[in-house]
């Protein structure tokens, strides 16, 4: 018991380490929040143009812009995506990481949120489409007022799920030396030379995060349910 | 509902505290389980080797094959101990875990000799001088190592200029896991200066022309090998085979096949 109480006092006491997973985590749930933002932003965007796209016809362009970034997002990993927006987008210049970070994992999320999205604007049977038509409303007015309701509430676990992928994706970006939870907890390890404690510290927050955000989804799911009925 | 979370958390609780039993259990495992792997390590006459594979001209990638002034010497020193050299390729941080837990039998990586390391493993003599130095770019107003206060300052995580680093006052520390990208990041004007070992200094500016490396050094240093605590017959062994090296003139020959003494 000793010997984990000195360990402890070792690994996060001593010289203030426990400050390098508090500051990590600050800049963790940062880039999360302005990411998962910009992603849902992109996402949307690029599901309205696919889906008006199989819809209707139109916005052939657009539709092949957002089918050349679904390619390349979706093809690539996520830390080379960050490596190159790091050392090849912004090559000489000298750039807010966290920036970097949010445009990285926000690019990234995008393109899997959009089709997330684009499922749950298809999976609305199409009579649906075609009673909001008949009864006056326009295209957009039909997509803002029947289809886009419903398609949220369907597609809601599937965006839970990929924002706690989001979350922890973000431990990559140590790799462009920012100070993130992970790489807090790396720091640490490079201090004391001891992996158990920094390493279950930083897994224990990283799960209680997500037991937390899962929570706040299973809220908002009910929530949206109580309309069911 | 309430239930339910409460029997999510205590699962969650349930889960980390058995995790910790066998974390804590487990190292003291491997502890024991060490004195046996070694043993069997040494009938097959196989000595591992951990280092870090980006620290030219110590060791570096040549084609698939790491290279350089410590592994030109670990192999001269399993030569003399009549073993098989392995080497095992890892991030610098992990160096010292991965010997004092067994997974490596010895590490040589450019590694100072400093109290912090000295408390998780033991040091074998010093076989080479190094000192930290501090790249800058061409024209830049750092001209000593004490301008470099309030700076941003690139570094590898978990090397001696990292801790060096930290110790500046008001300086912004970078660190990042290759001693390269550091280097990269200075040239791109992404920090204003990179603390880093003498010579991967040398091998990193060759590449770019922009970088020059301060006159005054940062500080002195040797390197030496690292062994785990509990294995002290390994350490004599190798601190005898390092000894004859240096007696036969072997050691400076292979040092001086790497470095330019020019300077």
């Amino acid at each position: 018991m000793e010997a984990f109480q000195n360990r402890f006092y070792l690994n996060f006491i001593k010289d203030d380490r426990w400050q390098y997973i508090w500051d990590g985590l600050g800049v963790t749930l940062k880039v999360t929040f302005f990411a998962v933002l910009l992603g849902i932003l992109l996402g949307f965007l690029v599901a309205v143009v696919r889906s008006t796209n199989e819809k209707t016809g139109k916005l052939k362009f657009l539709n092949f812009l957002a089918k050349v970034y679904l390619t390349v997002i979706r093809g690539t990993p996520v830390v080379v995506q960050l490596l190159i927006i790091y050392f090849v987008i912004f090559g000489s210049v000298k750039i807010d990481k966290v920036f970097v970070a949010v445009l990285a994992f926000g690019l990234n999320s995008g393109a899997y949120v959009a089709e997330i999205f684009r499922s749950g604007i298809m999976s609305i049977d199409n009579g649906q489409f075609e009673a909001g038509r008949s009864l006056g409303f326009n295209y957009v007015q039909t997509m803002y007022h029947i289809i886009m309701p419903q398609a949220f509430k369907n597609v809601l676990p599937a965006l839970g799920n990929e924002f706690i992928v989001l979350l922890k994706e973000t431990s990559v970006s140590g790799y462009i030396a920012m100070q993130d939870l992970t790489k807090g907890g790396d720091i640490i390890r490079s201090q004391t030379y001891d992996a158990f404690m920094p390493l279950l510290a930083v897994a224990a927050i990283y799960l209680v995060m997500v037991m937390i955000f899962t929570k706040l989804v299973g809220i908002l799911e009910r929530r949206l349910r109580s309309s069911d009925h | 509902m309430k239930k339910r979370m409460l029997s999510i958390l205590l699962a969650a609780v349930c889960v980390f505290a058995l995790a910790a039993c066998g974390g804590d259990g487990g190292s003291s495992d491997d502890a024991k389980g060490d004195g046996k792997d070694d043993a069997k390590k040494e009938e097959r006459q196989v000595l591992v080797m951990a280092t870090n594979a980006e620290f030219p001209p110590y060791e570096y990638y040549e084609g698939k094959e790491v290279v350089g002034i410590d592994v030109d010497i670990c192999k001269a020193i399993a030569d003399e101990l009549g073993m098989e050299l392995e080497i095992e390729d890892m991030a610098f941080d992990s160096i010292v875990a991965a010997v004092s837990s067994g997974k490596a039998d010895f590490g040589a990586a450019g590694m100072t000799v400093d109290p912090d390391r000295a408390e998780q493993v033991n040091f074998t003599d010093t076989y080479a001088h190094s000192s930290q130095v501090v790249i800058v770019k061409k024209g830049s107003d750092i001209a000593t190592p004490d301008d470099l206060e309030g700076k941003g300052i690139g570094v590898q995580l978990g090397t001696t200029g990292d801790s060096f680093a930290d110790d500046i006052e008001g300086a912004t520390v970078e660190r990042y896991n290759k001693g390269f990208e550091a280097v990269q990041a200075l040239s791109q004007d992404k920090i204003d200066a990179v603390i880093i070992d003498r010579e991967p200094a040398k091998e990193f500016i060759k590449e770019a022309e922009d970088l020059v490396i301060l006159d005054e050094s940062y500080t002195e240093e040797d390197y030496a090998m690292i062994v785990a605590k509990d294995n002290d017959e390994l350490l004599e062994k190798i601190n005898g085979a390092l000894k004859n090296l240096k007696d036969s003139g072997k050691l400076d020959e292979i040092i001086g096949k790497y470095i330019n003494s020019e300077e």
